[in-house]
C-alpha cells in the first residue's frame, strides 16, 4: 500500500532539472574512481538540486549525490557542495514556522518550535559528516547498495543547541539508556521500516552533540536536513538525523530495523574506541565512530603534469581524537615523509595537508596515510565487511609527468 | 497494486521526475514488472549502479530483501520475472 504522504510528493518539485545539452556537457567533466562497480559509470551523472552546484548523482529517488573531489578545497565544505544522502523517498519540505520537535519519555512531554530551540545557548562546532558507506563502491568484492566514491562526506561549521540541554529541559529519566531519533522524512510504503535511529544516552548527553539549525552561517539547506538536524561529531552520519521532529528516551535498546539489522559491523573488525554497548550482540555491533582517513584532493588521479615538483594537497580526519600526522609515499609505501598540516578548525573537522614531491618523468603514484592521537592509522588493505563500511585504505593517486 | 502503477504518473509533472523518466532500462522480458514494482519506491538508476557484479543468486537476494525487509508488495509471479530480468540484463 502506498502511503498518503508519498502521493503528495511536494518535495520533488524542489529539484531542478538540467537540459539534455547541459547534462551532456557536465558528463564530459565527470571522472569517476576506476575501482567503482562497472554500472556506476553508466548511471552516474553530474546534476544539480536546489541550492547545489552540480554534484555526482548516484540516484534520483531517493536523492543520493556525492561531492566531486575537486570541490574539496580546504577544511570547510561549502553548503552548495555538500553531499546528499537519503534512504527513503518521501521527503517533505518542512515549513520552519510550523516545525515542532517533541521530546517524550522525560519528566514531562516537551514541544519546541524553532524559536524555542534558538533560545538555548548556541554552540558552533566544525565537524565532519561522513556517510558510513563512503567509498562503498571501492569494496572488493563489490557490495550492493549506493556505490559511493570518495565524496559522501563534508565538513561544516554546525551551529545549534546542545542536545543535552534540550534533554535536560525534558527531564532525563533515571532508567533511560538510549535516545531515539526520528525525522520528518519517511518511506513510500507503510510497510517499509521508517528511518529511526538511537544514540546511547552518554553520546546524546555529550557536550558536542547538537541539534543544529545552521551550517556555515546559513540556515540548513533542505537536502541537508532543514530546519534542524542532529550533529553527532566523531560518529558516522547515520546518527545525524535530518529534519529531526521526535526524540524519545528509552529504557531498553531500541530494536527498529535501522538499529538492529542495518549499520552494523562485525565485532572486533575495526578499532573503535567509542562503543554502543546496549546495541551489540555476539556477532556484530552498530557502527559508531569514523575511522582515521585521508583524501588527496590534488593532483587529480590520472592527470598529466609537466615535469617538476608535484604539489600535493589533501584532507585528513578522524573521530575527533585529532589528526597528528599525515605521511606521503611516492615509492608505493616503502618510505614515508611527513606532510605539512594546515589550519586546525577543531578536532572533529577536516585537517588540510600539503606536500611537495620531487619526481622524475613517467608515472608517479602518491599515497597518503593519516594517523591520530590515539595511535590509529589508515590501513594498507581494506577491512572488507558485508555492508561496505569504514573504507579507510591509504589514499592513492597516480599521475604522469611529461 | 493499482496504486503502485499510478505512482510514477503522480510524480511525472515535476522536473525531477521528467529527468528521472529519461532513465531507460534495457528492453527484455520482465522489464515492465521491474519498472512498475521497483520504480514505485526508488529510481531505476539503483539497478544500473549495482550492475555488473551481482550474479543470479545476488539479484535474487536483492529482490527478496525488498520484499521481506522493505515490505515491497510484489507477488511471486512478478518477483520471478524481475529476478530473471535483472540477472540476465544486469548480472555478472
Amino acid at each position: 500500500m502506498v502511503s498518503r504522504r508519498a502521493l503528495m510528493a511536494g518535495s520533488l518539485s524542489l529539484a531542478a532539472s538540467l537540459s539534455l545539452a547541459a547534462s551532456r556537457a557536465l558528463a564530459d567533466q565527470l571522472t569517476l574512481p576506476r575501482r567503482l562497480a562497472p554500472g556506476v559509470a553508466r548511471s552516474a551523472e553530474l546534476a544539480s538540486l536546489a541550492g547545489k552546484r552540480p554534484l555526482i548523482r548516484l540516484s534520483h529517488r531517493p536523492p543520493n549525490y556525492e561531492t566531486p573531489i575537486s570541490y574539496f578545497d580546504g577544511p570547510i565544505t561549502p553548503n552548495d557542495a555538500f553531499f546528499i544522502r537519503y534512504h527513503l523517498a518521501d521527503i517533505p519540505v518542512v515549513d520552519p514556522a510550523k516545525w515542532r520537535l517533541t521530546v517524550s519519555g522525560g519528566a514531562a512531554p516537551l514541544t519546541l518550535s524553532l524559536d524555542d530551540l534558538k533560545q538555548f545557548p548556541s554552540v558552533e562546532i566544525a565537524a565532519v559528516c561522513q556517510c558510513s558507506g563512503n567509498r562503498r563502491g571501492l569494496s572488493d568484492p563489490h557490495v550492493a547498495g549506493v556505490e559511493w566514491g570518495y565524496g559522501a562526506m563534508g565538513c561544516a561549521r554546525w551551529k545549534g543547541a546542545r542536545l543535552k540541554d534540550v534533554l535536560a529541559k525534558a527531564g532525563v529519566p533515571n532508567n533511560a539508556i538510549e535516545v531515539v531519533m526520528n525525522g520528518a522524512d519517511g518511506p513510500v510504503l507503510d510497510k517499509t521500516p521508517d528511518f529511526v535511529k538511537s544514540l546511547p544516552l552518554w553520546k546524546a548527553m555529550d557536550e558536542n552533540t547538537l541539534i543544529a539549525y545552521e551550517m556555515n552561517g546559513e540556515p540548513l539547506l533542505h537536502f541537508n536536513g532543514a530546519p534542524a538536524r542532529v550533529i553527532a561529531p566523531g560518529w558516522t552520519a547515520t546518527y545525524w538525523m535530518k529534519h529531526i521532529t521526535e526524540l524519545a528516551f528509552s529504557e531498553k535498546p531500541f530494536d527498529g530495523f535501522w538499529m538492529a539489522k542495518a549499520y552494523r559491523v562485525p565485532i572486533g573488525l575495526f578499532p573503535s574506541i567509542d562503543r554502543f554497548v546496549t546495541q551489540e550482540n555476539a556477532a556484530n555491533a552498530p557502527i559508531t565512530e569514523i575511522m582515521v582517513n585521508s583524501l588527496i584532493t590534488a593532483p587529480a588521479d590520472g592527470v598529466q603534469l609537466s615535469r617538476g615538483p608535484v604539489r600535493i594537497s589533501g584532507l585528513a580526519w578522524d573521530s575527533g581524537r585529532g589528526i597528528v600526522r599525515v605521511e606521503i609515499s611516492t615509492d608505493r609505501g616503502a618510505s614515508w615523509r611527513e606532510a605539512k598540516l594546515g589550519e586546525d578548525v577543531g578536532r572533529f573537522g577536516f585537517r588540510a595537508f600539503s606536500f611537495e614531491a620531487e619526481a622524475a618523468a613517467g608515472s608517479l603514484t602518491i599515497l597518503s596515510r593519516a594517523s591520530n592521537s590515539a595511535g590509529q592509522s589508515q590501513v594498507a588493505k581494506a577491512l572488507w565487511n558485508p555492508a561496505g563500511y569504514h573504507h579507510n585504505v591509504y589514499n592513492s593517486v597516480t599521475v604522469s609527468l611529461a | 497494486m493499482r496504486a503502485l502503477f499510478l505512482l510514477p504518473l503522480a510524480f511525472a509533472s515535476t522536473p525531477a521526475l521528467a529527468d528521472e523518466a529519461k532513465l531507460q532500462l534495457k528492453p527484455g522480458a520482465g522489464l515492465e514488472q521491474t519498472v512498475n514494482n521497483c520504480g514505485a519506491c526508488h529510481s531505476l538508476d539503483y539497478v544500473v549502479m549495482n550492475s555488473g557484479f551481482l550474479n543470479e543468486k545476488g539479484w535474487d537476494g536483492e529482490v527478496n530483501k525488498m520484499i521481506k525487509v522493505f515490505g515491497a508488495n510484489i507477488d511471486e509471479v512478478d518477483a520471478k520475472a524481475i529476478k530473471a530480468y535483472l540477472s540476465s540484463n544486469y548480472g555478472k
